[in-house]
């Protein structure tokens, strides 16, 4: 790595659990979040869609209606399944994830209150469809505002991701907008944005298709195959566009964390994804389509979990050197830490052993000389005042100095010392008032 | 040291916790905590009497704290996340290395609460078919209520443990932090006020959901105002038996967490205002309680409980956060990031040279702002600003005045931070470096900003590493030749 890479220190508190424990819980519990952040902003995204066809073949509006129930249920699953990733990424790549949080700060603490106003205009869009049926359009603005908000949260989340993988790279970082320029961040949010969009076709078969619905009722005017048919549309076109999106995240991640575990779970999730196409592509020539639904969507929930590992392997590569050489560095800080409290506390015990006016002055200058001094007044009055008031009566002077009172109404309050023992109380009356100053 | 500082030199850092933490417990407490267990209250007090109005209104203020709690409540606790990894990352990332479990259970009885929310608002409209689906409905909501208040069981034993980690700093383990000192009485204040704050929200609520129905309006103020009575006695009483715990040093800085150090004096003020605050409350509720067609309470009255008692939480919250002071993490770690074990070595070699992020490493004239800064940034900017809220300019106005201030009086000023106030840690590098940040705070008496890594970067806090790069296990660290 080039000499600007910076190595900190990791925290030197012991995980909670072994490594790879983690990592397991990490993996699973990023899929399920990942997998209703993918629902959300498809589902935001395609109820504008229909609502805006609603606008000339009206049908398509109760269908946009349908999509939009679903999600606000998907993004209140998605806040609650991102804690445990967003616990775990904590707990397993501290120093990576804050500082990239650190140097991206503004936009990263913007996501709350945006992440709020999408979630508050999501509601909205959602609970004024009756009222507002004849303000139309006014109302397609407001989902078309939150499908906004949703397309800009993730460029925070991508860029802050990459920027993990590359220490080298966090020198030359000035805000969040320079942190859009690491070359893959562009790339993997498309990547991210058309398995969005392929995640919320089949979502929209899989609801659609149940038996139990019925869709007549519901959605007088169109047509479930057709329907259904668009949904796959939708995967089958976003998938497709993965093989130009995948192969440029490919190109741009820089060569030192391909590895060959990686390689090889991100080629069998390709593999997995070829059947699944093939599957779609025969349901749409099928005048009765929905049937292989099942199939379809366990190879591609196999290829989205191969792609998931594959980039936790990637990261790991990645980062292996540097994690190494910053497990040494604290290993070493710890070890100099050790001996110097060591020392530390050999020459406290040595001050306890010194003799009281010697151990008086030391304590003096550590404590009061800020603000005392000998002839002149300072924040506080001077020494020759202090052997006026209190020569003949140390203990009211150890007294004031454990607990001040408020005296001379032209100074400010004197802090107390009650971390003083009493051998330094001591030390201070005897040095202080026999000072011959 | 180990993390690029993210700073707002006008906010303060620490507020910008503060008002997402404080916005989310006030949504937290009286919405969730104490407002499902209302909610459900009201529901059964419907299908109990058979009088349909007790059902609608119920739902009504659910469909409120349902919206509230599912946009800005939830989004407020991922907030707090947000804010303490930038404000703190070391403290929060030491907090989760032991805490992990505690968060994690909390998440998954989170996950639970959200889902049966979820089950509970969304299957109100069914639950109206039958008396048997109501009863259904009503345990629901009780079951709710119980999941809520177990999030709240976990989540202050984390908050009390920052306040006093109790047996925790001889046996590093989960357990002992969960059973320190003042974890009961937190958690029994806590609870008591939920349900008290719950019922004065629901009160202000009756007045804009009730407009056009003041019979069951009035019966409503009576209820709630009761459930809110029972509450009030057990609230004053768990107060105070967490006062009581309160570790003493911290009581002693209770004074300025209020106002600041000039108002000291504000500390029995303030605490006269929430005796009366709650008097008023007392009040209300009382009048409230004993509403009757002949007697009732005016509907702008009924919204000053739920006020007064926010205020309170609020200031309750700012003080907490503030007797931590000085530390992050009682007796471990201080605000500043920096554990009380490293003080040795740091006030022995100085902070800079095992800085990661620094200029420099060895102090020159030249260099010596530049060194100062880093200094102030690395040591004093989770608390101070240069030009905002707790600007250390204006606090050093105060104490030398407009004369020009003198760089010794500073430095010697700076050894003794801790023990002139007791609330800021000690200075956690050597004199060279207390001349280097005096240095750089005289230079502040004519202006000056300081902006944080999330606009500038840290390009230029890259000196040459301490440690020899090409030779990790070398012992080739500047300082390293001491070791024995
Ligand atoms: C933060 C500044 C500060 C520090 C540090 C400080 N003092 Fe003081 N001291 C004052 C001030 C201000 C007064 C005047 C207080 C008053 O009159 O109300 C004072 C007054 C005194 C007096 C006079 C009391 C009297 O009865 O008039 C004594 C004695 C004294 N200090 C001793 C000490 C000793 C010993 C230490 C160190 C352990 C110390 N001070 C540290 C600010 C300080
Ligand atoms: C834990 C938080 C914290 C840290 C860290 C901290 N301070 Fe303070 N400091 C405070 C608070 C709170 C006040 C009082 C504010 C008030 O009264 O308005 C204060 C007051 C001061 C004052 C005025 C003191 C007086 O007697 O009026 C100075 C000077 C000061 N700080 C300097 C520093 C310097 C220099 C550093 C870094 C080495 C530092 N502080 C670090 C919290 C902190």
């Amino acid at each position: 790595m080039s000499p600007q890479t910076p190595f900190p220190r990791d925290i030197p508190l012991p995980l909670p659990a072994p490594e790879p424990l983690l990592i397991v819980l990490l993996v699973i519990a990023f899929l399920a979040h990942l997998l209703f952040v993918n629902l959300m902003l498809g589902g935001s995204l395609l109820t504008v869609f229909y609502e805006w066809r609603g606008l000339r073949k009206p049908a398509y509006d109760e269908l946009a209606h349908e999509i939009a129930k679903t999600v606000t249920v998907n993004k209140s699953l998605a806040v609650v399944l991102g804690v445990a990733p967003l616990l775990l990424i904590n707990v397993l790549y501290t120093i990576y994830f804050y500082t990239a949080n650190s140097l991206t700060g503004l936009a990263w603490i913007m996501l709350i209150p945006t992440i709020t106003l999408a979630f508050v205009l999501t509601y909205l869009h959602k609970y004024s469809w009756e009222a507002m049926r004849h303000h139309k359009r006014l109302h397609l603005g407001i989902g078309i505002c939150a499908s906004g908000l949703f397309l800009l949260i993730p460029f925070v989340f991508l860029a802050n991701a990459t920027l993990m993988l590359f220490p080298d790279r966090w020198f030359s970082i000035q805000g969040f907008l320079s942190a859009l320029s690491v070359p893959s961040v562009l790339p993997r949010y498309f990547h991210f944005l058309l398995a969005s969009l392929g995640v919320s076709g089949l979502a929209l078969v899989g609801y659609f298709r149940r038996e139990q619905y019925d869709f007549e009722a519901h959605l007088p005017g169109l047509n479930r195959q057709e329907i259904l048919k668009q949904g796959y549309t939708l995967t089958l076109g976003a998938s497709c566009l993965q093989f130009l999106a995948g192969p440029l995240v490919m190109v741009t991640l820089p060569s030192h964390g391909f590895s060959a575990a990686m390689l090889g779970s991100i080629g069998l999730g390709i593999l997995a994804a070829l059947p699944a196409l093939w599957l779609i592509w025969k349901e749409l020539q099928s005048p009765l389509p929905g049937k292989r639904f099942i199939q379809i969507g366990g190879l591609l929930s196999l290829t989205v979990l191969l792609m998931v590992s594959g980039r936790h392997l990637y990261r790991e590569t990645a980062l292996a050197s540097h994690k190494h050489q910053m497990q040494i560095r604290t290993a070493s800080y710890e070890r100099q830490v050790q001996t110097a409290a060591a020392e530390a506390k050999a020459a406290e015990a040595a001050e306890a052993s010194l003799p009281l006016p010697e151990l008086g002055a030391k304590t003096f200058q550590q404590n009061c000389a800020g603000c005392h001094a000998a002839q002149t007044k300072l924040v506080g009055p001077p020494m020759t005042e202090m052997v006026k008031i209190y020569g003949s009566k140390p203990a009211d002077f150890k007294a004031w100095v454990q607990s001040p009172g408020k005296k001379r109404p032209d100074y400010p309050q004197m802090p107390a010392f009650p971390q003083l023992s009493e051998k330094q109380l001591e030390g201070l009356a005897v040095y202080v008032l026999n000072s011959k100053h | 040291m180990e993390f690029p500082l993210f700073h707002l030199d006008f906010l303060n850092n620490r507020i910008l916790i503060a008002v997402i933490a404080i916005l989310h417990v006030l949504i937290n407490h009286p919405l969730a905590v104490g407002g499902i267990p209302l909610v459900t209250l009201l529901e059964w007090q419907g299908s109990r009497s058979g009088d349909a109005r007790w059902d609608e209104l119920a739902q009504r203020i659910m469909k409120t704290f349902f919206l509230i709690t599912t946009t800005v409540g939830a989004l407020t606790g991922v907030g707090i996340w947000f804010s303490t990894s930038l404000v703190n990352p070391v403290a929060i990332g030491s907090l989760i290395r032991v805490f992990f479990w505690a968060w994690f259970t909390e998440w998954l009885v989170f996950v639970t609460e959200v889902a049966l929310i979820m089950v509970y608002f969304l299957s109100w409209k069914r639950s109206l078919e039958s008396p048997e689906a109501k009863k259904r409905h009503i345990r629901w909501g009780i079951i709710l209520s119980i999941a809520s208040w177990i999030t709240m069981v976990l989540i202050v034993a984390i908050l009390s443990f920052m306040m006093d980690p109790g047996n925790w700093m001889s046996q590093h383990t989960l357990v002992n932090g969960f059973f320190n000192p003042i974890y009961a009485p937190q958690l029994a204040f806590r609870t008591t006020l939920a349900m008290l704050m719950a019922g004065t929200v629901v009160l202000s609520l009756t007045g804009w959901f009730c407009r056009r129905d003041e019979d069951l309006r009035l019966k409503a103020v009576s209820l709630v105002s009761r459930w809110s009575l029972i509450w009030l006695p057990l609230c004053a009483i768990a107060s105070y038996w967490y006062w009581q715990r309160v570790p003493g040093a911290m009581r002693a800085n209770l004074a300025t967490a209020v106002a600041t150090q000039a108002f000291s004096n504000w500390h029995e003020a303030m605490l006269l205002i929430m005796i009366t605050g709650l008097g008023i409350v007392l009040l209300l509720l009382t009048a409230g309680a004993m509403t009757s067609p002949g007697f009732r309470v005016p509907r702008y009255a009924a919204v000053v409980p739920a006020l007064v008692l926010a205020g309170c939480l609020g200031s309750f919250e700012r003080v907490r956060e503030f007797i931590r002071k000085p530390y992050a993490i009682g007796q471990y770690m201080y605000s500043n990031g920096i554990r009380v074990q490293e003080y040795p070595l740091l006030q022995r070699d100085g902070l800079l040279a095992h800085a990661t992020y620094t200029p420099v490493r060895e102090i020159t004239s030249e260099n010596e702002l530049q060194a100062g800064q880093t200094l102030f940034t690395l040591t004093c900017t989770r608390c101070h600003t240069v030009n905002g809220v707790n600007s250390i300019r204006v606090q050093l106005n105060r104490m030398y005045g407009k004369q020009p201030w003198e760089k010794d009086k500073i430095a010697q000023f700076i050894s003794t931070l801790h023990t002139s106030r007791s609330y800021m840690p000690p200075f956690p590098g050597n004199a060279r470096e207390r001349q280097a940040l005096a240095a750089y705070l005289v230079s502040l008496q004519t202006g000056g900003q300081l902006p944080g890594a999330q606009s500038v970067g840290i390009g230029q806090l890259a000196a040459p590493p301490a440690y020899d790069l090409n030779d990790p296990d070398a012992t080739s660290d500047p300082t390293q030749e001491r070791i024995p």
